[in-house]
């Protein structure tokens, strides 16, 4: 038997798109153990908040992360309007979920074609990001930007899609589900590419529940939720969303690598057909609710409330809470992002797996580190960032002080 | 692929995230893959800054990151250039009032290009190449040793003169012309 040795992974490593340190023990090519520490990304977003008003928070929202701007803006806004009690046009409802399910497709593509690179299948990644190109054209088309949008305004949205742009988002459906019989192809009959995802960082039904895992790496292990079908919102009431299961497809559910790739390929096609219900359902109406960003603004400036929002990001369930009271600025601002979840479940996907696994493990729950790094703990100005024991601690010499007191008082 | 007279070689990058939103980083990721594909002019993404002749860095460097990417800079062979995408990386950005960035990557290292926008376009990112080579053409100018440079600057001289006996060619055949007109008239 071997001894055990370190080794280290991060921040700073071409396997991880992001900066994020995992520290594994591993017993000759075998992983017994991992560990991670977050927090290189953490930028203070949150803080930053409580410094500006809702409609500057908005632009800052998008800014948390550049692959999913539009679920970041889009539940920070109804988490706002929730707060203050504005009513959204019914267009601008679908207009929103166009842009949402447009996001989930191009983070989708490119998640796939990650994972065929850290396998080594280069080509799968230039042509994703082919697809996916298509797909920053459409978002370029109907919205001027490529990454951030611009789109959602408190109270609806900025641009309208009007009938004359009806024909070229039909016209990109095609190819996208063209697309996807193309990746389906290619990661359901490559021999190299299953060999490489079947059994490989298997996560079991009970562990995803025990661990609160979210979005497809839940659904990849058999856990049927999805934000857009529990608890509905923006179009999706209307539309009627199912979650994706990958038993639809091979009738078993394994919870490893392959299973959560399966049901990321079936969400580009469910999504492609949100997109395609969501023009032909459009209703007519207004946009915004106020026109004047003025008047939201003094509304919000004399509201007076709590208000919290969920989204389906494409890498699951994303929270936002908002209270607002009666100041220019936001009073409370928290959001949590899915991979905080997700990131919970590596370390058990991680048992036993070989080292050259590990990129394609941490890659298949799609990590998004700028999501996740929203609070740490620093002791001080020391540096030093504060773990769960060191809290506990705090917590303990805390309770006996005020102990003290009262016995004091007595 | 040669580019420029001075860098003989294809420039191969190395990408470092300080703390950006990954918007900078996808459209880094869009540059070089088939749709702009700067991959045709050489530039290429490596695993390592040791084998990286540019760095190119996004994000307001976050207190975390600061060290580390003074360490990533310090590991590449001269020469080296920096290239800092996005307005993140040039000056803080929409964080720029935060408590936990620096704001800015010149605060650490020396950067040669700045590309502004949040994210900026591969266009634009491709223009900053095109750009840090024409840098690097100036940088390796002045580099030269004088009698080279004096020599070259001889070089051109000759040149100007060949483009001078040509002109006067030229004005002889023009005269010529003029006077066979004037004389039909
Ligand atoms: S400049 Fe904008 S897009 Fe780029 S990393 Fe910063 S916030 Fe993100």
């Amino acid at each position: 038997m071997h001894d055990a040795y370190k080794m280290f992974l991060g921040p700073v490593h071409p396997a991880l798109e992001e900066p994020i340190f995992f520290d594994f023990k591993i017993v000759g090519e075998k992983v017994i153990a991992t560990n991670l520490k977050p927090g290189n990304a953490h930028r203070g977003i949150e803080a930053l908040g409580m410094k500006r008003n809702p409609i500057q928070v908005l632009y800052l929202s998008e800014r948390i992360c550049g692959i999913c701007s539009v679920s970041h803006a889009s539940t920070f806004s109804r988490a706002v309007e929730a707060a203050a009690g504005i009513e959204v046009p019914e267009r601008a409802d679908y207009i929103r979920t166009i842009f949402c399910e447009l996001e989930r497709l191009h983070s989708h593509i490119l998640w796939a074609g990650l994972l065929a690179h850290e396998i080594g299948f280069h080509s799968v990644l230039h042509y994703g990001m082919k697809v996916r190109e298509d797909v920053m054209d459409l978002l370029e088309y109907l919205s001027g930007n490529r990454v951030n949008y611009g789109v959602y305004v408190i109270g609806g949205v900025r641009r309208d899609i009007p009938k004359e742009k009806h024909e070229k988002i039909r016209q990109s459906i095609k190819y996208y589900n063209a697309a996807f019989e193309k990746f389906k192809d290619v990661f359901l009959n490559d021999k190299t590419i299953r060999m490489r995802t079947e059994g490989v960082g298997v996560l079991t039904k009970n562990d995803a529940l025990k661990l609160c895992a979210v979005g497809p790496t839940a659904r990849g292990s058999g856990l049927n939720k999805d934000t857009r079908q529990d608890w509905s919102y923006l179009a999706y009431g209307d539309i009627g969303v199912k979650a994706q299961l990958p038993s639809q497809v091979t009738g078993k559910i394994n919870g490893d690598v392959l299973d959560r790739t399966i049901v990321r390929l079936l969400e580009i096609k469910q999504s492609a057909e949100i997109i395609e219900r969501c023009i032909d359902q459009m209703p007519k109406g207004s946009l915004v609710s106020e026109p004047k960003a003025a008047v939201i603004l003094s509304r919000l400036k004399n509201a007076e409330g709590e208000g919290i929002a969920r989204t389906e990001a494409p890498r699951g369930e994303l929270h936002h809470y908002v209270r607002l009271a009666k100041k220019e600025v936001v009073d409370t601002w928290k959001a949590k992002a899915p991979t905080y979840n997700n990131l919970m479940a590596v370390p058990v996907m991680m048992k036993d797996a070989q080292i050259a696994d590990i990129p394609v493990i941490i890659c298949s729950i799609d990590p998004c580190i700028a999501c996740l790094d929203r609070v740490s703990i620093i002791e001080g100005n020391s540096g030093k960032s504060m773990n769960k024991y060191d809290l506990h601690e705090l917590c303990l010499r805390k309770s006996e002080m005020f102990g003290k007191i009262e016995r004091g008082h007595q | 692929m040669r580019q420029t007279n001075t860098f003989k070689k294809s420039l191969w990058v190395f990408h470092l995230n300080t703390g950006s939103c990954n918007g900078c980083d996808i459209e880094i990721v869009a540059t070089l893959t088939p749709r702009y594909d700067a991959e045709r002019f050489g530039i290429k993404l490596v695993g390592t800054p040791r084998h990286a002749d540019v760095l190119i860095a996004t994000g307001p460097v976050t207190k975390e990151m600061a060290d580390r990417a003074k360490r990533v800079y310090e590991q590449m062979p001269e020469p080296k250039y920096v290239m800092c995408v996005g307005s993140c990386g040039s000056t803080g950005g929409v964080f720029y009032d935060s408590y936990n960035t620096l704001g800015g990557i010149d605060k650490i290292i020396p950067v040669d290009v700045y590309v502004p926008g949040c994210p900026p376009r591969p266009e634009a990112i491709i223009h900053a190449f095109v750009k840090l080579w024409e840098k690097m053409d100036k940088k390796a100018e002045k580099s030269r040793p004088v009698k080279k440079r004096k020599q070259a600057n001889k070089n051109k001289t000759v040149n100007k003169d060949k483009t001078v006996k040509r002109s006067k060619i030229v004005n002889k055949r023009s005269t010529i012309l003029t006077k066979r007109i004037t004389e039909q008239k």
